[in-house]
């Protein structure tokens, strides 16, 4: 038996056309698959590689709601825009911290030294259960403004690595000083008292 | 019996009405087995060590919120009610399982059915792109020269690939070469 090949030209010259259509919704497919991964992987990259906040940049904006007992101002709730005008010194701390029991009275001493000169400490319990908070700042004795990192939206924010990690921030809401680690008197002393001559 | 010792056994017995209350509650606590914590705590993740799922993680951070899921459990809380807990309070990034919005909706789901689709298309155009180059072709190319003459292969049907624009500019140029 013998076959004879049709060449294409014997085809007629709309099947051609009719035929190649799902090639073309493929490749259309293709290319927009193509660009919303690309446009995917862009968006997951950027938000990989969000900075922390710096020493000079703005201190980015966030939310509190104080431990009871442990507000700011007479407020339950507040955010750093509020505290604008007050030089803030942002501590992350945790009760299960060890190195966190060294700083906690320091920063107690601070606050009742420079609470009436404009100065906020606040601490933010970072991944803390609340009656192990509680208990903490009571065996301590503060009485500066606590908040539990709700959601943990405000570490995540200023990217901590760790606790204790604490954040100076000026009367204009910028970041002066970024402390990975426990701070302690001599620091506090040498930095709190030259942003509030600012 | 005597006035001092009908005194001595109510007071005796009220003592242990007093004491019944924290009995109760201790008794709870007791009942709730590691096994059960660690049931609830497998599907949560460490917040300090990443990727590490909470029941086997070593870390007093870990320790505590073990201790609070046994609390919230004693206390009659379900499963559901301790994990929704804990996503409120230190955010959904804990949660082994996380709710299926936003950014966890586009990177668990949308991806990769993206991924397999754009993989599936990849995949049928590159067996189009070897069928079109392969012997099939080339014979059908070959062919096309005796395309009045008796075929001694059998040769696959040209309109096999129509629509295949690699193949119909191979076979356009073929026809070119020819007329040359």
């Amino acid at each position: 038996m013998t076959e004879t090949i049709p060449t294409p030209t014997t085809q007629p010259a709309a099947e051609p056309a009719k035929t190649r259509r799902p090639l073309r919704l493929s490749i259309v497919l293709l290319w927009v698959g193509v660009l919303t991964l690309i446009a995917l992987l862009g968006w997951g990259l950027l938000n990989s590689t969000a900075e922390r906040p710096e020493v000079g940049q703005q201190a980015p904006d966030f939310d509190v709601e104080f431990f009871d007992g442990y507000g700011w101002d007479g407020r339950t709730t507040a955010n750093l825009a509020d505290m604008r005008g007050n030089v803030v010194v942002l501590n992350f701390w945790a009760s299960w911290c060890v190195e966190c029991r060294d700083e906690t009275p320091m920063l107690e001493s601070a606050w009742q030294r420079y609470a009436d000169q404009g100065v906020v400490v606040l601490g933010v319990a970072y991944a803390d259960v609340e009656p192990n908070s509680l208990a903490y700042m009571k065996e301590f004795g503060v009485s500066f403004p606590h908040a539990p990192d709700l959601g943990t939206d405000i570490s995540q924010t200023y990217e901590i690595t760790g606790v204790p990690e604490t954040f100076i921030i000026d009367k204009e809401g910028v970041i002066r000083h970024v402390q990975i680690g426990a701070v302690n008197t001599a620091m506090l002393d040498q930095i709190i008292p030259g942003l509030l001559a600012q | 019996m005597t006035p001092r010792y009908r005194l001595v056994r109510w007071l005796v017995l009220a003592l242990l009405l007093a004491l019944l209350p924290s009995v109760a509650l201790a008794q709870d606590d007791s009942t709730i087995t590691d096994d059960e914590v660690n049931e609830v705590a497998k599907d949560l993740y460490c917040p300090v060590c990443e990727s590490t799922p909470l029941d086997v993680c070593p870390t007093q951070a870990c320790a505590d919120w073990r201790e609070l899921i046994r609390t919230k459990l004693a206390a009659g809380e379900t499963r559901q009610d301790v994990l929704d807990y804990f996503a409120r309070q230190y955010g959904d990034g804990v949660l082994a399982d996380p709710p299926r919005h936003g950014a966890s909706l586009i990177v668990l789901w949308v991806l990769p059915v993206l991924l397999v689709l754009l993989g599936g298309l990849l995949f049928v155009r590159l067996l189009r792109g070897m069928r079109a180059t392969g012997p099939a072709a080339t014979v059908a190319g070959m062919t096309d020269t005796v395309a009045t003459g008796p075929a001694t292969v059998a040769p696959p049907r040209v309109d096999e690939h129509r629509g295949d624009e690699s193949l119909d500019d191979y076979i356009a140029r073929v026809e070119r070469e020819l007329k040359e």
